[in-house]
């Protein structure tokens, strides 16, 4: 019992990162219909920008606090300088788009950082807490935590904003919310920006737990994609139980099984669910998006 | 209020308007009617600034729309209902309301709201439904209500009655005849040229990307021409 409970905590810990990966998959996609395969390059620069930003000398939240607003610079940047440039080109090309600002984004995190693996201190320390026989870090509750809010203030974001609103107007119809006024492409690239921050965060917050390094995004950029179509692509709430239970079957099989076949596992059950269920565990029939 | 000038538009390389000519002054209904394929949407498109224009141009109140981009068309009085209704069907109908009025953050947007309601009550029935649930008739009449929230100078409305049962048409046409009332200015585009000729003060006939024909909308009714081609009579 206290082992399941601990491969839970662990696997809620790793799932609130993969969710809000995911999340970052589906703003983007729902604003333009890319999948971006560079999200988790995002994930890097938060980690990276903020170690060395701390290591300059900025104490930890100020440079935590520019990691995210430079990820969302460079989210920015993919927008305007390749993504909008490329519209009207086919799915494929703009999804090999990504591919390539993130093999550019990792290339330059190469040049500009290191190779080395780095890690800043917890935000309350590294002792465990004891839940019931089983322990987690600190960190993992920041981590969690982080993720419930991020998904809550989003929530509010889109639910009760006149801008979050006419991001979704933007997603459902784009000559429609051209015709009552919307600059589509400004909410696209708020919408970029949105998705790069939140990337980032979640950087910022594991690396405690599981160190950075320049390299640590393809890694991410598969798990968040794995975990956005197993949830339904274009659904938030989808993105986080996409996660969750990515980060639950890994953390399970983990445990009860291998770690080798943790990612082996994972894949079959996401094929297993696709199969079934074409538009994922929460996705909307492709017919109503018009 | 609203001049189109020599304008040509294309899809690719195919030229589907070929030079059209349009005037429509303040306070009239101006109808374009014309066959299916005739060129009336991709008009109204370029228009409110979502189709490129090859040639000619477009004056709206004294400034020259195109290099206007389309949010900012709306801003200065053109709103358009267009056609196939292109409501936000994961929003509610109040929300797409609210988007209609996305320029505006005032009290106005509330009694713009409640008129709306007031033109066409069962959207405040089906307040908080989603819009993509209404019926055609009904998601017709969020389209047009919609558009009116951007508090237009002059409306754009492409096939209002496409796909509506004759009952829903002449309540449509009444609203039209209502807004003209009101004071706002109206280009209405119909296949439907008989009921559109009946609410609009002069019309054109549009035949493969030209106008052809145009004039007060009685004397295009009594036409023989038109009444062949287009009022099957
Ligand atoms: N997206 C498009 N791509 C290519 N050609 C198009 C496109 N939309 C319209 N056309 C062509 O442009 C011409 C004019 O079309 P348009 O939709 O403007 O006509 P319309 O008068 O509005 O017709 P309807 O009465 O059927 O609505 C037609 O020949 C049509 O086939
Ligand atoms: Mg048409």
């Amino acid at each position: 019992m206290t082992e399941l409970l601990q491969f839970v905590l662990s696997g809620v810990t790793v799932g609130a990162v993969y969710a809000l990966v995911a999340l970052g998959f589906t703003i983007i996609y729902n604003a333009s219909n890319v999948v971006n395969f560079a999200q988790g390059e995002f994930v890097m620069l938060g980690g990276m920008v903020t170690f060395f930003a701390w290591q300059a000398g900025l104490p930890l939240p100020l440079a935590a606090a520019l990691a995210i607003l430079a990820a969302a610079a460079v989210g920015v940047a993919l927008n305007k300088l390749a993504v909008e440039r490329a519209r009207g080109a086919p799915v494929v090309s703009l999804i090999i788009i990504t591919i390539g600002a993130s093999i550019f984004l990792r290339g330059g995190a190469q040049l500009v950082f290191d190779k080395q693996l780095h890690r800043f201190p917890a935000i309350s320390g590294d002792e465990p807490i004891n839940i019931g026989g089983a322990t987690i870090l600190p960190q993992g509750l920041w981590v969690i935590a982080g993720a419930a809010l991020v998904f809550a203030l989003l929530y509010v974001f889109f639910t009760r904003t006149l801008t979050g609103k006419a991001i979704l107007a933007t997603a459902n119809n784009r000559v429609a919310a051209r015709l009552v006024g919307i600059n589509t492409d400004h909410m696209m690239t708020l919408s970029f920006a949105l998705s790069a921050a939140i990337g980032a965060l979640a950087g910022v917050l594991m690396t405690p737990i599981t160190l950075t390094s320049y390299d640590l995004g393809v890694a991410y950029a598969l798990k968040g994609f794995a975990a956005a179509m197993l949830g339904g692509m274009g659904v938030p709430a989808g993105a986080l139980a996409g996660g969750l239970l990515l980060g639950l079957i890994e953390a399970l099989t983990a445990g009860y099984i291998s770690s080798v076949y943790k990612d082996a596992v994972a894949f079959i059950v996401i094929l297993a669910v696709l199969f079934a269920m074409p538009q994922g565990l929460f996705g909307r029939k492709s017919t109503d998006r018009v | 209020m609203l001049s189109v000038e020599n304008l040509r538009s294309r899809y690719g390389r195919i030229e589907v308007l070929h030079g059209v000519d349009i005037e429509v002054r303040s306070g009239e209904i101006i109808t374009v009617v014309g066959a299916n394929g005739a060129g009336k949407t991709t008009l109204l498109r370029c228009i409110s600034g979502v189709q490129p224009i090859s040639g000619g141009g477009i004056v709206f109140r004294g400034e020259t729309l195109q290099t206007v981009p389309a949010h900012r068309r709306v801003a200065l009085g053109l709103s358009q209902s267009p056609e196939g209704r292109q409501i936000f069907t994961n929003l509610s109908v109040e929300e797409n309301l609210r988007l209609g009025a996305y320029l505006f953050a005032d009290e106005r947007v509330e009694t713009d709201m409640a008129e709306a309601f007031a033109l066409f009550p069962i959207l405040r029935e089906k307040r908080n439904l989603a819009a993509g649930g209404l019926s055609g008739g009904q998601q017709q009449m969020l389209a047009i209500a919609r558009a009116l929230m951007a508090r237009p100078a002059c409306l754009l409305l492409d096939e209002p009655s496409m796909g509506l049962a004759p009952i829903l048409v002449a309540q449509i046409l009444d609203v039209v005849k209502d807004l003209k009332k009101r004071g706002l200015t109206v280009l209405l585009v119909e296949q439907n040229a008989y009921a559109a000729l009946q609410v609009a003060d002069r019309g054109y006939v549009m035949e493969t990307g030209r106008i052809t024909m145009s004039g007060p909308a009685e004397q295009l009714i009594a036409d023989e021409r038109i009444r062949t081609a287009y009022l099957g009579v």
